[in-house]
């Protein structure tokens, strides 16, 4: 499995916005080298997910760079841009499974950066492909529904489809957006455990988006606190102080 | 209480009473068809006339006159290739129109021509089609194939554009997001969100290809249409009758094997 590098991402002075002159994003640094779960925390609509997406350039940044892997992620563009996206998973809170294919067909499709279409057309994924994809159904616990239609399945098992499939790209970097706030609290605590599984088992960084406070304390090795479009805080878990909250959610209301 | 009183009476009135206008657009529409009649010289005698002459058709026309069953068949056979491989061809071809001219997967700089293009394929009726290329590749089957490929494109690649853009963009994002290529998200994102429509659309072009290839044939497209025809102006109406009885029991067949296919998907 493809290991860290000594710099894994480097984020420097990103701007980004929707329309003009209402930047969502306004000049984000961020620097991870370490292997493990870094969480984002902030209110809904401070541009946690304009950032996971501008990393795998879903969306486009307005400014600044992206370092990852040699490269900066914000001035590629077609083919090498999709090599680049093969090694930068992205776990998604609707899970985004193509619902009419099997949940291995689903898994499998996190290695359609190294096919062919002529390849993806016919279903001819290689033989190590194959074992690797039921291997990770045997870790998420979904090897009896391997044949079984995505649509057919709860939000949990979803999600599960979803994280073997980014994980199936052999990323150097794992992508969460929201990935826990579609589901019940037992089940978000089973994909936040996967997650960490993961993020040891390949020894990558995974960087998600958790409006959980809670959670995040709890699997998160780093937290980064986000408001208004800047980072406030960035630093161990257990360093984060009610004040910073505040600053970050705004008021104290919903504290009990 | 007064004032309740007054105002209660001044709602007596109907308000959904027809306006003069509206009844002057009535009686204008019944001139309008008055004066048409006229002008077409449909008066009654006329009208009585050509039932009488009816009535001669219908008792020549039967029985039906099943004897010239190799010509019948060979009209047939021929109907039915022309219905099948334009069919496959419209039905392939379309889906690439279909996926141009979708306006979330392409930019407009190539769904604005692509859609001229469809729009085109249907501003004719597949009759006007088949006139020009009769007169364009000669007559026979290939004017007829080409007439219906141009047909069913104009209506199939339409309807392929219209399910592509009603598709979920999330696994679009998803497959995107692996670093697939265009293609491979087409293959793995797109098709399988339309495959059953497509298969939906596609039985019922068969469908109505089986029915036009009886009909390019009358203006020289090859074809049953092309026996009927000859059958009419030789005053065969036994004959006539055995054809139309013949397309009866195909576009049947016809609907029955669609129903089917979309029964499968």
């Amino acid at each position: 499995m493809a290991s860290t590098s000594s710099n894994a991402i480097k984020i420097n002075d990103l701007h980004h916005e929707y329309i003009a002159g209402k930047p969502v994003l306004k000049g984000i640094n961020i620097d991870i080298n370490e292997s493990g779960i870094v969480a984002i925390i902030g209110p809904s609509g401070t541009g946690k997910s304009t950032l996971l997406k501008c990393i795998n350039r879903l969306n486009d940044p307005s400014s600044g760079e992206i370092l990852f892997d040699g490269a900066d992620l914000t001035k590629l563009q077609g083919k090498a841009l999709r090599k680049m996206r093969r090694h930068i998973g992205m776990v998604f809170q609707e899970y985004n499974l193509v619902e009419r294919l099997t949940v291995l067909e689903n898994v499998l499709s996190g290695r359609l950066g190294y096919m062919s279409s002529w390849d993806a057309w016919r279903r001819n994924y290689k033989p190590e492909d194959l074992k690797h994809a039921f291997e990770l159904l045997e870790v998420v616990g979904l090897t009896d529904f391997a044949n079984q239609r995505a649509d057919g399945l709860s939000g949990g098992q979803r999600q599960r489809v979803g994280i073997a499939r980014a994980v199936m790209q052999g990323p150097y970097l794992l992508l969460a957006d929201e990935p826990t706030s579609s589901l019940d609290p037992k089940t978000a605590v089973e994909i936040m455990e996967l997650m960490e599984t993961f993020a040891q088992r390949n020894d990558i960084p995974v960087l998600l988006n958790i409006h959980d406070v809670n959670l995040a304390k709890r699997y998160a090795k780093r937290i980064i606190g986000m408001s208004n479009g800047k980072v406030h805080y960035d630093g161990p878990p257990e360093d984060i102080s009610e004040a910073d909250l505040k600053v970050i959610y705004g008021g104290e209301s919903w504290m009990d | 209480m007064d004032g309740l009183a007054k105002s209660s009476a001044k709602h007596a009135v109907n308000p959904f009473k027809a306006s003069l206008l509206n009844r002057a657009l009535w009686l204008v529409v019944v001139a309008y068809i008055f004066y048409s009649a006229s002008s077409l010289g449909l008066s009654l005698e006329r009208i009585l006339l050509g039932f009488s002459e009816s009535e001669r058709l219908l008792t020549r026309m039967f029985p039906p006159d099943f004897s010239r069953a190799g010509l019948l068949m060979d009209g047939v056979a021929e109907s039915l290739q022309i219905a099948i491989i334009s069919s496959f061809f419209g039905i392939v071809i379309s889906l690439f129109i279909g996926l141009l001219a979708a306006r979330n997967m392409m930019p407009i700089m190539i769904t604005a021509p692509v859609r001229a293009f469809i729009a085109l394929c249907r501003s004719f009726h597949p009759v006007i089609i088949a006139i020009i290329f009769v007169k364009a590749v000669g007559f026979g089957a290939l004017a007829g194939i080409l007439t219906l490929i141009f047909a069913s494109i104009g209506f199939i690649a339409k309807l392929f554009a219209e399910a592509i853009e009603e598709i979920s963009f999330n696994s679009v994002e998803a497959i995107r997001a692996t670093g697939a290529s265009f293609f491979s998200v087409i293959i793995y994102a797109v098709m399988p969100q339309v495959f059953t429509r497509f298969i939906g659309f596609a039985s019922y072009q068969l469908d109505s290809n089986l029915r036009n290839s009886t009909m390019v044939g009358i203006v020289g497209a090859g074809g049953l249409g092309g026996t009927l025809f000859s059958a009419f102006q030789r005053f065969d109406y036994d004959f006539v009758s055995a054809i139309l009885i013949t397309i009866i029991a195909i576009i049947l067949v016809g609907e029955m094997l669609s129903n089917l296919v979309r029964r499968i998907f």
